[in-house]
């Protein structure tokens, strides 16, 4: 509760901002109209009228939650208006792209660890994967992908995994390493095969490292997912949201569907969050 | 001194050095660890190795373990090599840092070896109960090694070390890091312990009095290179009081010890 004044008074500065900036970047249009009535813009006038346009530059605080509202719960859930319908399209796809990744990312970093020439190979070419823009190669994905027949949201989970590894390599990489030397010949000692230190010392060590990093992964992997469904024609999911309210011009909606991602990322990260107290909790690593 | 150990011929020896040298290849050029070490250890004896760093004490040790691998001369641990010694856990060997795994609780810390060793559940059980009272740790099998003291964690090690009851027991510097009154007592109870289970031990440490106290044989090392420069069979009696170190036989070897340590510096100073 001691948290709540410095989050609120946050929160409410941010408010304010947001409006301000509304005001000041709506205010073109309100003065062209008035121009072209032949009518003079009082203080009021323009503080009332950047508040309620159509298609505002910078929608005010109100009219996107406005509009996250009438996404979220003034639809019937299967309709294509409705931010839970696209929402849960773009999820599925998070989730299947994440478990993907993730899998990946954790069986490259074992073979990272265990292998000097995946050493020396694969993590070069992991860190090329993302320095290539996202945007450039996922129509490709999802171009090749069709050809051969792939559609729905394999294509898509596809570009999320591809996006959501890296963390994870590079994580887990440093998770299945940070058993030092002494604990590594403690396992020398008693003669433990390979297996076995992986299975009693490695992978136990690296459980805070990968939970830290599943939690970007997870964030990337939605990320990849929006970016996925930009290309395949606006049909369904929060980032064909976000396309065709900019192809018309629907700002609201646009923010709308920014804000449920942006929630959404929140609650999958929480969720991970939370698995990573009761692993942890378990293993007695917190006190 | 080299013919103190082929006066007092060891009847059943545990380890064998002849000749012992190790060569570590370093950026900066060839470093001589071990020079010419000829050492004998027989069943049941206490052996503490004491010298300045860089005297190859540890790295002594961690041959007898097959952490490390001599370039030079033969050792041999109970008549095999260290590395099949080591296959077959001939040896427990307790490091300087506790070390203990802490996402275990004690009890699963010490049951660690015995789950790698494929020891029955009943087995780990009644393992696990035997050396926590050996170690007086009794009732701290369900705390996480955080809860404890750092000389209760340490014990905790040594109790690992023990579980799986191999007749070597190797330590290095496993006090090196607790204070003077905690180190006392421990000391104590490792003699208790050594007497109770009657392990050959090899300890590693750089204070006079833990070396003269605990041992009945004492291999003073010298560095650069690496080499023992005297091993000094302890008159002391195996049933040892604290009290003894202010004995005249105590600060007599103590002395002898200290000479030791200073004659292996004097070629460098």
């Amino acid at each position: 509760m001691r948290n709540l004044l410095p989050v609120l008074t946050v929160v409410l500065a941010i408010v304010g901002l947001w409006y301000l900036a509304a005001v000041w970047m709506n205010a073109t249009w309100v003065y062209d109209q008035a121009a072209r009535e032949g009518r003079e813009v009082f203080l009021v006038d323009l503080l009332g009228e950047t508040m309620m346009q159509e298609r505002p530059v910078l929608p005010a605080p109100h009219q996107v939650a406005k509009g996250l509202y009438d996404g979220l719960f003034g639809q019937a859930i299967t309709s294509k208006r409705s931010l839970i319908y696209h929402g849960w399209v773009t999820l599925s796809a998070t989730l299947l792209g994440f478990v993907i990744g993730s899998a990946a990312g954790i069986l490259l970093a074992v073979g990272i660890v265990y292998n000097r020439a995946m050493d020396q190979s694969v993590m070069p070419w992991a860190i090329a994967s993302q320095t290539i823009p996202i945007l450039a190669i996922a129509p490709m994905i999802i171009v090749v992908l069709n050809s051969m027949g792939v559609t729905g949201i394999v294509p898509k989970a596809i570009i999320s995994a591809y996006l959501s590894f890296f963390p994870v390599v590079v994580g887990m990489v440093k998770g299945l390493r940070s058993p030092d030397a002494m604990q590594l010949d403690l396992m020398r000692t008693y003669n433990a095969s390979g297996g076995q230190s992986f299975a009693k010392l490695r992978l136990p060590s690296s459980m805070p490292y990968l939970f830290a990093s599943l939690k970007v992964g997870v964030a990337a992997s939605l990320v990849g997912t929006i970016v996925g469904e930009l290309p395949t024609g606006a049909v369904a999911g929060l980032g064909s949201r976000l396309l065709s309210g900019s192809y018309y011009g629907q700002t609201v909606q646009i923010w709308a569907a920014l804000f449920a991602a942006a929630a959404l990322a929140a609650g999958l990260v929480a969720l991970i969050g939370l698995a990573e107290r009761v692993v942890l909790q378990r293993m007695g690593l917190v006190r | 001194m080299k013919e103190n150990d082929s006066m007092s011929p060891v009847i059943d020896p545990v380890i064998e050095a002849r000749g012992l040298d190790l060569v570590f290849q370093t950026a900066d050029g060839p470093v001589q660890a071990l020079k010419d070490v000829n050492l004998t250890i027989g069943k049941g004896e206490f052996v503490s190795f004491i010298g300045p760093s860089g005297c190859g004490k540890t790295t002594f040790l961690r041959c007898i373990a097959a952490l490390e691998h001599p370039t030079g001369g033969s050792l041999t641990v109970n008549g095999m090599t260290p590395d099949e010694a080591r296959r077959n856990r001939a040896y427990g060997y307790v490091f300087q840092a506790a070390g203990l795994y802490p996402w275990r609780s004690i009890a699963g810390n010490i049951k660690l070896p015995l789950e790698i060793m494929g020891f029955s559940r009943d087995e780990q059980e009644q393992r696990v109960r035997k050396v926590l009272q050996l170690v007086d740790l009794e009732g701290f099998g369900k705390k996480f090694p955080w809860q404890l003291s750092g000389g209760m964690q340490q014990r905790a090690s040594i109790a690992r070390a023990l579980a799986f009851d191999a007749d070597l027991l190797l330590m290095d510097e496993p006090f090196g890091a607790l204070d003077e009154i905690v180190r006392d007592r421990l000391n104590e109870e490792v003699l208790k312990l050594w007497a109770r289970t009657g392990k050959t031990i090899g300890f590693v440490t750089h204070s006079i009095p833990e070396a003269v106290y605990l041992s009945t044989k004492i291999v003073v090392m010298s560095p650069r290179p690496g080499r023992i420069t005297d091993v000094i069979d302890s008159p002391l009696p195996r049933e040892r009081p604290l009290e003894i170190r202010d004995s005249r036989e105590f600060i007599e070897i103590a002395h002898r010890v200290r000479e030791g340590l200073r004659a292996g510096h004097g070629d460098e100073i």
